[in-house]
């Protein structure tokens, strides 16, 4: 919360060129509303400029036939593009991988995760450090795992499958980026390794705020390891917990990074996803079909995230009067 | 005390722990064994776990057969630009949305939150059509220009987090000694707010550093190219030159890594600062 603020008062109104006062405690005057104004300015400009416009722009050539390799005719075509895809065997099926890419990746990384946080909530010596060592592949980009893991899945030099034979878990080599059934398992496996700490951090903050009073209460009533946790830890931290997995589910969606390094789509495109598909099509120059499987990602998406905070919403109170009675 | 775990409960966490440890790390150091590797053994087989055979090739070779220094050189300018000026912008923007109360504020805020969650490729194709518009179009200012304004959203709400952390009676009473609203914000807020800047400063840098879509489509010519779209240029032809590619994955992670080790915990904590506050 901010130190000065206080609700807006009633009456205050909008005047053009100037922001209304905030009334209460502190009231400021036109002139710092002005200074205030040339402080926000240049941010509103530039996202204005380079992130909003092109936004308002990009979503309303998926309505338009707009193909950069012949713009003699970018007319309103409607529904065209989205018709088009929707009969698109191969957007179909990046869809499908989409579906298994983003719930793949996220159980493994939520369980793993947590059980991460659990292990790291309580401090030991070199926990700082420990943290940020594993912490360190936050730092490098996606695209660049993708790189690195797709020299560790290499089927003839790769490092898994040496070390797949040596622990006799396989016999012969696998093909991983080569085959298609495999492929798949293969750039799901390097996004794991990529998220997990994220889940691990942003949980740990989490178990951080839960009072140190409320296990001992659940120690003194005889509760278990696995009760406390799903009486205690659990519903102590639902809210992050919910939050951390909804923007997981949004930027795991959203990220072809990673599977752009990996496997470029391939084999077979049998590891695109619905946005390294629109990359590739933005970069054939069909920006209107590229457009529309954009305006069709934000649209589920944003359903998603209203039906699961609704769902999550709701949940709570319960929850909540468990706590207060454990 | 009533925490207290077994000591079975506490090897099973330990050892759980340095699993974790070894999976994260291990990629990191396999990449790095390969580029020291000599060229001709990275094929061999056996795989040599330890590098025995130290061998430079691989980075010498990096830049006698690509402008891999240019490279470099445009990604440093370019995110070290962007990253400042996207910092000094936020930092304005925090201080008002931290600070005061205004009608129009829930909107901005809600407008900087939802380009998170918007997919920034809908506007790729439109934004190079702005780019061409502006002759922007392969050069390395209007790339910084964009990476501000990608920038920008996250990072003043990181640093609004920041701002809420230090009392208002700090400046205000630096006003009341007659100094200015910006000086104020300056001479006395900024110094007392440098880790959080800093830290916001780095995580715009490394966002920079490793942003791939928008350098590849924005920029076309060699000499203006930066890192990952360099490295693309790589995966693009059909025979990857696995040594060369290692070294230069290894040049590319070191700026960043180092950064992020120097101030990973306030990036930590003004990423969950807002998730955690209820």
């Amino acid at each position: 919360m901010a130190v000065t603020d206080t609700r807006p008062a009633a009456s205050s109104r909008r005047t053009a060129g100037s922001r209304p006062p905030a009334g209460g405690r502190r009231r400021f005057s036109g002139r710092t509303a002005l200074v205030l104004l040339a402080f926000m300015l240049p941010a509103i400009v530039f996202v204005g400029l380079f992130t909003y416009y092109p936004l308002l722009n990009g979503i309303s050539m998926a309505f338009r036939n707009y193909n950069l390799n012949d713009l003699s005719d970018t007319s309103w075509v409607g529904l065209k593009n989205f018709r088009t895809l929707v009969g698109d065997e191969m957007f179909r099926g990046t869809v499908r991988n989409s579906i298994v890419w983003v719930v793949g990746s996220l159980v493994p990384q939520f369980l793993i995760g947590f059980t991460m946080a659990l292990w790291l909530r309580r401090k030991f010596r070199f926990r700082g450090a420990y943290q940020a060592l594993v912490f360190f592949p936050w730092a490098v980009s996606g695209f660049l795992i993708g790189i690195l893991f797709r020299w560790m899945f290499n089927g003839e030099f790769g490092v898994v499958n040496d070390l797949l034979m040596k622990t006799h878990l396989i016999d012969t080599p696998v093909p991983w980026l080569a085959d298609a059934k495999y492929a798949m398992v293969a750039v799901i496996a390097a996004n794991v390794w990529y998220g997990v700490t994220f889940f691990a951090i942003m949980i740990l903050a989490a178990l951080q705020s839960v009072p140190d009073e409320l296990y001992e209460a659940s120690a003194i009533d005889g509760a278990g390891k696995v009760r406390t946790l799903f009486s205690i830890t659990i519903p102590s931290i639902r809210t992050t917990l919910a939050l951390t997995v909804l923007l997981r589910v949004i930027w795991t969606f959203n990220s072809p990074e990673l599977i752009f390094g990996m496997t470029g789509g391939g084999p077979a495109n049998e590891t695109h996803i619905v946005t390294s598909y629109m990359i590739q099509v933005t970069q054939e120059g069909d920006y209107g079909r590229a457009s529309a499987m954009g305006v069709m990602v934000v649209f589920v998406l944003l359903l998603f995230a209203i039906f699961y905070l609704l769902s999550v919403r709701t949940r709570t109170p319960r929850t909540r009067r468990k706590v207060v009675a454990g | 005390m009533i925490l207290d775990q077994t000591l079975a409960g506490k090897v099973a966490k330990f050892t759980g722990l340095g699993i974790c440890l070894l999976i994260t790390v291990f990629p990191l150091y396999w990449i790095l064994v390969t580029s020291f590797k000599d060229p001709g053994s990275i094929f061999a087989y056996p795989l040599k776990y330890w590098p025995t055979d130290f061998s430079l090739d691989n980075y010498t070779g990096l830049f006698e057969q690509s402008n891999f220094g240019v490279f470099i050189g445009n990604s440093l300018i370019v995110s070290l630009v962007a990253a400042a000026l996207a910092t000094v912008v936020s930092l304005l923007a925090a201080y008002v949305l931290a600070r005061f109360e205004f009608v129009s504020k829930g909107a901005v805020m809600g407008a900087f939150l939802v380009t998170q969650m918007i997919p920034g490729f809908i506007a790729l194709g439109s934004l190079y059509i702005l780019m061409t518009r502006l002759y922007l179009v392969d050069s390395r200012a209007g790339l910084v220009l964009v990476y501000v304004a990608v920038s920008i959203p996250l990072c003043t709400v990181m640093l609004r987090g920041f701002f809420e952390n230090v009392p208002a009676s700090l400046e205000e009473a630096a006003m009341v000694d007659g100094c200015s609203r910006l000086s104020a914000l300056f001479r006395v807020l900024v110094p007392v707010m440098t880790p959080g800047i800093a830290a916001s400063f780095i995580f715009n840098f490394v966002n920079c550093w490793n942003e791939l879509f928008l350098s590849v489509t924005l920029l076309n010519s060699d000499s203006n190219k930066t890192v990952p779209a360099a490295l693309n240029g790589f995966i693009s032809s059909y025979n990857i030159d696995w040594g060369s590619m290692s070294a230069a994955a290894v040049l590319s992670i070191i700026p960043t890594m180092i950064l992020f080790a120097v101030a990973s915990r306030y990036i930590v904590q003004g990423l969950t600062a807002g998730a955690v506050k209820e």
